[in-house]
C-alpha cells in the first residue's frame, strides 16, 4: 500500500509539512546537553602536547616537570597509548593505487604535521592538564617539510614517508571518448586555472569526547560529538580490542558538524586508549586554537581546466587536471582521496556532452590532515565546470542561461550516464532553472546592473547549476573495506498508552532529524508527530546504522523509519482486526485511533488496544501475532547514487577601489525529491550557502613556508557573521526518487555545493567590462584588486 | 612548582536571581564559573577568545562575553543567563520565534544569540534587518546562515512594538 503524497488532503498527511522541531525548545531554553555539559563522577581530563614543528623526529619525553603540577595524574607518551590502541591506515580497496602509513593515536616516533599530538597529560582540571602539557619537554628533531603542493612529487622534494616510495598518496585518471579530437575540432576553447582554498569546518561546538571504561564489566561508554556513533563504535572495538557489544556510543547534542565530526581523529582515540588504561571518565574538549590544527581541513585544490564548444554553444569536451594536497595522512576510515575523487566524478555534471577527461593527483605534504567537509568536492567541481561555462558564454557573446539550457540533459532524458559514468535517476535542470527565473525578476535586475554601471558601480549577477550526490550506497565506502554502513535502520514500538517511540541509527546534528524522523513515523503509523517520541545516537539502543553523513539522513533514515512505521501499523491493525471482528484492510489509524478505512469512524482508540495487548493479553485469541514493536532497515541498491540538481544565483557589488564585495541577495531552486519539511530543508539550504559564501569569500588556512599555521583563531580566520550575508530566495522542483517509497533524496550539501561558484561567476559578470577576471578562492579584496591590475607588488 | 594554583578570591553576586557566593581562582572566567562552578551549562565557550559569542551573557543589564570577564569581576554584579531569563519569561517570545522560524539548528549558538538579541530589542523598538545583522555580527552560528535569526528577531521586535502601541 502506498502513500497518496499528491493529496493534502489525506489523514495523517505530516510527510510534505512544516512540523515543529521537538528539541528546538530544549536547546533554546539552554537546556541542550552537549558533551561539555557533562560532568561524571570520577572524571578526569586530557590535555595534548602537540607538534609544533611541521615535521621532526621525536626524541626524548621529558615529563617530570608536568608530572609535579599539582593535580596533574598521569602523562602518556606515543608509545604507551600504542600498546593499547593499534595503528590504523586509511586506504579504500576500490580506490585503486590509494596509499597512507600506519598512523597512532600519538606520534611515536616522528611527527608529521604542526598540531599533531605526541604526548597526552591527565589531571583533575583542565586547566592543570593544559598547564602540564605546556611543561612536557619533547626533543624534536626538525625534519624537512613538504609543504608545496606542485612541487610534492618533483625528484628534489624530500618524501614524508620513505617506506612509500614517494609523495603521491593517490591519482586516477578518466578518459572518456576523444578529447584531443573534440577541442581540435572545436569553435572556441575557453581555458582556466582555478584554485579552492584550504579552510576548515569551524564547528561552533568543538570537537569534544568523554569516555569511560568499566573494567569490572569490561565496558567501555564514550559520550561523543559526532555524526556516526555506530562507525565509532566499530572503531573503539576495533583498535582497543573491545568486543562490539560492548562498546557503547551514546551521542547527545552536537554543536556542529558539517563533516567535521564524522572522521577518527587520533586526539580522540587517544582519549579512549587513556579511559581503557585508567579506568575512568576521561574528557577532552579541544580549544579552539587546537581545532584549528587538529580538525580536518579540505579543498585544498588547485586546477587547470579548459572547455571545448561549438558555434551554438554546445560543450564539446571538457578536460580537468585536479591537484589536491591531504597532509600526511589520508584519514581514517573514509580517506582523503574521496574529494579528489569526487571532483572527477562530478564535473560537468549537469550537461550532455561526450568527451571527457578528468585527472587527479593527491599528494602528501606536512600540513593539518584534509578529509570530508561539507559538500566534497562539489564546490570544486561546481566552480570549474560553471567558471567554464560563463567564460565559454562570454566568449561567444550568449547569454549565461541560454548557454546552460542548451547543454543541459533534457529533463525527460533520464535515466542517462554521464561521461564521469555517474548514472542519474531523475534530474530537473530545465525545470529549476525555469523556476529560478520566476523568483528573480531577471529583466530588472539586469536593468538594474546597467544603470549602476552608468555611474561606475560594478554590480554582477553569476549563475550556477550543478548536482549533488545524495543516498549513498555501499559503492561509496564499503565496498573499499571500510567498516561504514550505508544501510540504516528505525524500530518503531508503541507503548501501552498508544504513544509511539522510534529508535533510529541516523544522527541529529541539528538539521532537523529528529522532527523529520517523528513526522515520517506519524503518518506511516497513523498519529500526530507530538505523539512520536525519536530517539537516536545511542548505540545500545537505536539498530546499526550509518548516522548523517552525504546527506543520507532523509532519504535512507527516513525511508527505514517509514518502513517500520507501515509495520508497526499492520501489527497494530491485525490486533484491531481480531479485537473488532473486522477484516484488517477496512480499518485504518487516524490521529491515534483505529477507524473505518471507509467513512473513518472511529472504531478503537490506541491507547484501548495497548491496554488490552500489555495487561489483558488472556483476552486476545491464543497465537494472536502481538509484536508491537518493528525494526525495518533500508538500503538504496538500484543506483550507487541518488543525485539531486539544482541551480543557484548570486546578486552582488564589487567595490572597485576597495576590492570588497557585497553579497546583496541569493536564489536557490533544489531538487532534493520529496521534501518531508519544507523549512527544515528550506533552512538546511541557507545554512549551506553561506558555508560556501564563507568559502568564496572569505575563509583560507594559511601556512608558511616551513608548514607553520599562520591563522589558527577565530580573530584571524574569517568566518560568514550575520552582518555580509545576503537574504536568500529557496524553491524547489520536487522529482521523486523511484528508490524509496518515501522518495526523499538529500538536501545538506546542496547550498554548500553551488554557492561558491555562484558568487565567482557574479564577481566576474561586475568585472568583465574592466577586462578583469577571478578564479582563485576566496575572492579578497587583495585578489580582486589584482585582478584589476590595481595592485602590482 | 610549588603554588602553581593562583589566589583564591571570594566573590558574592546574584545569578539568575539567586544569590551565590563562592571561592574562585583568581583566573576563573566568568562563562567558567557559570558552566563548571554553578552547573549553569545553557551558555556556551565555543572560542574562548572573545569572537563566537556563544559565552554571552547578561552582567548588570548589559551583554557580555562571559570567556573576556573573570568571575571576579562579577563581584556584586547581577548576572543572568539563558536559564534565567527561561524562567521569568522575559524572552518567551524570543524563544518562541527562534523555533517557529527554526532560527536554530544545532542551538550551541542559541543561548548567547537570545541574550544579545533580547538587549538589542528591548534597546531598539523598530529595527531594520540591517540594524539587527549588525548588532548580531558578534554571534557566530554556522548552521542557519543567520535569516531565519533575523527573521525571528524582527518578528518579535516588531510584535513588541505593537503590543506596546496598542
Ligand atoms: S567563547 Fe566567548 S566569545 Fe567565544
Ligand atoms: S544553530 Fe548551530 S551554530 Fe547556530
Amino acid at each position: 500500500m502506498s502513500i497518496r503524497f499528491g493529496d493534502p488532503d489525506r489523514p495523517n498527511s505530516y510527510i510534505g509539512r512544516t512540523v515543529p522541531r521537538p528539541n528546538a525548545p530544549r536547546l533554546a531554553q539552554g537546556r541542550g546537553r552537549y558533551v561539555d555539559d557533562l560532568a561524571p563522577p570520577r572524571m578526569v581530563h586530557v590535555a595534548f602536547v602537540r607538534s609544533p614543528h611541521a615535521h621532526a623526529r621525536l626524541g626524548a619525553v621529558e615529563t617530570a616537570a608536568a608530572r609535579a603540577v599539582k593535580g596533574v595524574l598521569r602523562v602518556f607518551t606515543g608509545a604507551e597509548i600504542a600498546a593499547v590502541c593499534s595503528p590504523w591506515v586509511a586506504v579504500l580497496a576500490h580506490l585503486k593505487g590509494l596509499k597512507s602509513p600506519p598512523q597512532h593515536a600519538l606520534a611515536v616516533d616522528r611527527a608529521c604535521w604542526v598540531g599533531e599530538p605526541v604526548a597526552a597529560v591527565v589531571a583533575a582540571s583542565r586547566a592543570a592538564a593544559e598547564e602540564g602539557a605546556a611543561l612536557v619537554d619533547v626533543a624534536y628533531e626538525p625534519l624537512p617539510a613538504v609543504t608545496d603542493m606542485m612541487s610534492a612529487l618533483d625528484p628534489e622534494t624530500p618524501v614524508i614517508h620513505p617506506d612509500l616510495g614517494d609523495n603521491l598518496a593517490f591519482r586516477r585518471l578518466h578518459h572518456e571518448g576523444d578529447v584531443e579530437a573534440a577541442f581540435a575540432g572545436a569553435h572556441k576553447v575557453v581555458a582556466a586555472r582555478f584554485r579552492t582554498a584550504r579552510h576548515t569546518g569551524v564547528t561552533p561546538e568543538p570537537r569534544s569526547i568523554l569516555v569511560d571504561w568499566n573494567p569490572a564489566e569490561g565496558q567501555l561508554t564514550a559520550w561523543h560529538a559526532t555524526q556516526a556513533p555506530h562507525m565509532m563504535q566499530t572503531v573503539f572495538a576495533q583498535h582497543l580490542a573491545v568486543p562490539e557489544a560492548r562498546v557503547r556510543v551514546i551521542c547527545e547534542d552536537v554543536g556542529g558538524s558539517y563533516g567535521v565530526k564524522v572522521h577518527v581523529y587520533p586526539d580522540e582515540m587517544a582519549t579512549a586508549a587513556i579511559a581503557k588504561i585508567m579506568g575512568r571518565p576521561v574528557k577532552f574538549v579541544a580549544d579552539r586554537l587546537e581545532s584549528f590544527g587538529s580538525d580536518i581541513h579540505a579543498r585544498d585544490h588547485e586546477i587547470s581546466a579548459r572547455l571545448a564548444v561549438d558555434a551554438d554553444g554546445r560543450i564539446l569536451a571538457m578536460d580537468v587536471d585536479d591537484w589536491t594536497a591531504i597532509g600526511p595522512y589520508s584519514v581514517y576510515p573514509r580517506t582523503s582521496a574521496i574529494e579528489g575523487n569526487q571532483v572527477v566524478n562530478l564535473c560537468g555534471g549537469p550537461y550532455a556532452f561526450a568527451d571527457y577527461r578528468a585527472q587527479t593527483t593527491v599528494v602528501f605534504q606536512n600540513k593539518t590532515p584534509t578529509c570530508q567537509y561539507r559538500a566534497v568536492g562539489h564546490p570544486i567541481a561546481v566552480a570549474i565546470t560553471e567558471g567554464l561555462v560563463d567564460m565559454a558564454a562570454a566568449e561567444l557573446g550568449m547569454d549565461p542561461v541560454e548557454i546552460r539550457r542548451r547543454n543541459f540533459y533534457a529533463d525527460d532524458a533520464y535515466p542517462v550516464t554521464s561521461p564521469a559514468k555517474m548514472r542519474f535517476e531523475g534530474l530537473s535542470h530545465h525545470a529549476s532553472m525555469d523556476k529560478l527565473l520566476t523568483l528573480m525578476d531577471l529583466d530588472a535586475l539586469r536593468a538594474d546592473q546597467a544603470e549602476a554601471r552608468s555611474r561606475g558601480v560594478h554590480r554582477g549577477l553569476g549563475f550556477a547549476s550543478f548536482i549533488e550526490l545524495t543516498n549513498p550506497s555501499p559503492f561509496m565506502y564499503g565496498i573499499g573495506g571500510a567498516r561504514i554502513s550505508a544501510q540504516d535502520g528505525c524500530t518503531v514500538r508503541m507503548d501501552p498508552d498508544g504513544s509511539i517511540v522510534a529508535l533510529s541509527g541516523v544522527t541529529e546534528q541539528g538539521q532537523g532529524t529528529e522532527a523529520m524522523l517523528s513526522q515520517v513515523v506519524a503518518e506511516g503509523v497513523g498519529v500526530r508527530p507530538e505523539a512520536v517520541r525519536v530517539v537516536t545516537g545511542d548505540t545500545q539502543v537505536t539498530p546499526y546504522g550509518g548516522g548523517t553523513w552525504a546527506s543520507r539522513g532523509a532519504g535512507i533514515g527516513g525511508e527505514a523509519a517509514l518502513l517500520s512505521a507501515r509495520a508497526l501499523r499492520g501489527a497494530i491493525l491485525e490486533v484491531a482486526a481480531a479485537m473488532l471482528q473486522a477484516d484488517a484492510a477496512t480499518l485504518d489509524i487516524r490521529d491515534g485511533v483505529v477507524v473505518d478505512a471507509e467513512g473513518g469512524a472511529a472504531r478503537l482508540p490506541l491507547e484501548e488496544l495497548g491496554r488490552i495487548v500489555y495487561f489483558r493479553g488472556d483476552t486476545l485469541p491464543k497465537g494472536l501475532p502481538r509484536e508491537l514493536v518493528q525494526t525495518r532497515h533500508f538500503i538504496t541498491s538500484d543506483y550507487p547514487f541518488a543525485f539531486t540538481n539544482g541551480v543557484q544565483a548570486s546578486w552582488l557589488e564589487v567595490d572597485v577601489e576597495t576590492g570588497v564585495v557585497t553579497l546583496l541577495k541569493h536564489w536557490c531552486v533544489e531538487d532534493c525529491g520529496r521534501v518531508i519539511n519544507p523549512q527544515l530543508v528550506d533552512e538546511q539550504i541557507r545554512g549551506g550557502i553561506v558555508q560556501g559564501l564563507g568559502g568564496a569569500l572569505y575563509e583560507e588556512i594559511h601556512y608558511d613556508a616551513d608548514g607553520q599555521l599562520l591563522n589558527g583563531s577565530m580573530a584571524d580566520y574569517l568566518v560568514p557573521m550575520a552582518a555580509e550575508m545576503p537574504d536568500m530566495v529557496i524553491g524547489h522542483v520536487e522529482t521523486p526518487t523511484r528508490e524509496s517509497m518515501l522518495g526523499a533524496k538529500g538536501a545538506g550539501e546542496a547550498g554548500t555545493a553551488g554557492a561558491p561558484a555562484a558568487v565567482m561567476n557574479a564577481i566576474n559578470d561586475a568585472l568583465r567590462p574592466l577586462g578583469a577576471q577571478v578564479t582563485e578562492m576566496p575572492f579578497t579584496p587583495e585578489r580582486i584588486l589584482r585582478a584589476l591590475g590595481a595592485l602590482d607588488d | 612548582m610549588t603554588d602553581m594554583f593562583p589566589q583564591q578570591i571570594d566573590v558574592a553576586l546574584s545569578v539568575n536571581g539567586e544569590a551565590v557566593e563562592a571561592r574562585v581562582p583568581a583566573g576563573r572566567h566568568l562563562i567558567d564559573f557559570l558552566r563548571l562552578d554553578l552547573g549553569l551549562t545553557g551558555a556556551h565557550a565555543g572560542c574562548e577568545h572573545g569572537v563566537c559569542g556563544a559565552c554571552t551573557v547578561r552582567v548588570d543589564g548589559r551583554s557580555v562575553r562571559g570567556c573576556l570577564m573573570l568571575a571576579a569581576q562579577a563581584h556584586g554584579a547581577e548576572v543572568w543567563t539563558v536559564e534565567g531569563l527561561s524562567e521569568t519569561g522575559e524572552i518567551a517570545d524570543l524563544q518562541e520565534a527562534f523555533v517557529a522560524r527554526n532560527a536554530l539548528q544545532c542551538g550551541f549558538c542559541t543561548p548567547g544569540m537570545l541574550v544579545a538579541a533580547q538587549e538589542l530589542v528591548a534597546s531598539a523598538p523598530a529595527p531594520t534587518r540591517e540594524q539587527i545583522r549588525e548588532r548580531l555580527s558578534g554571534n557566530y552560528c554556522r548552521c542557519t546562515g543567520y535569516e531565519a535569526i533575523i527573521d525571528a528577531v524582527e518578528a518579535v521586535a516588531q510584535a513588541r512594538a505593537g503590543g506596546a502601541a496598542r
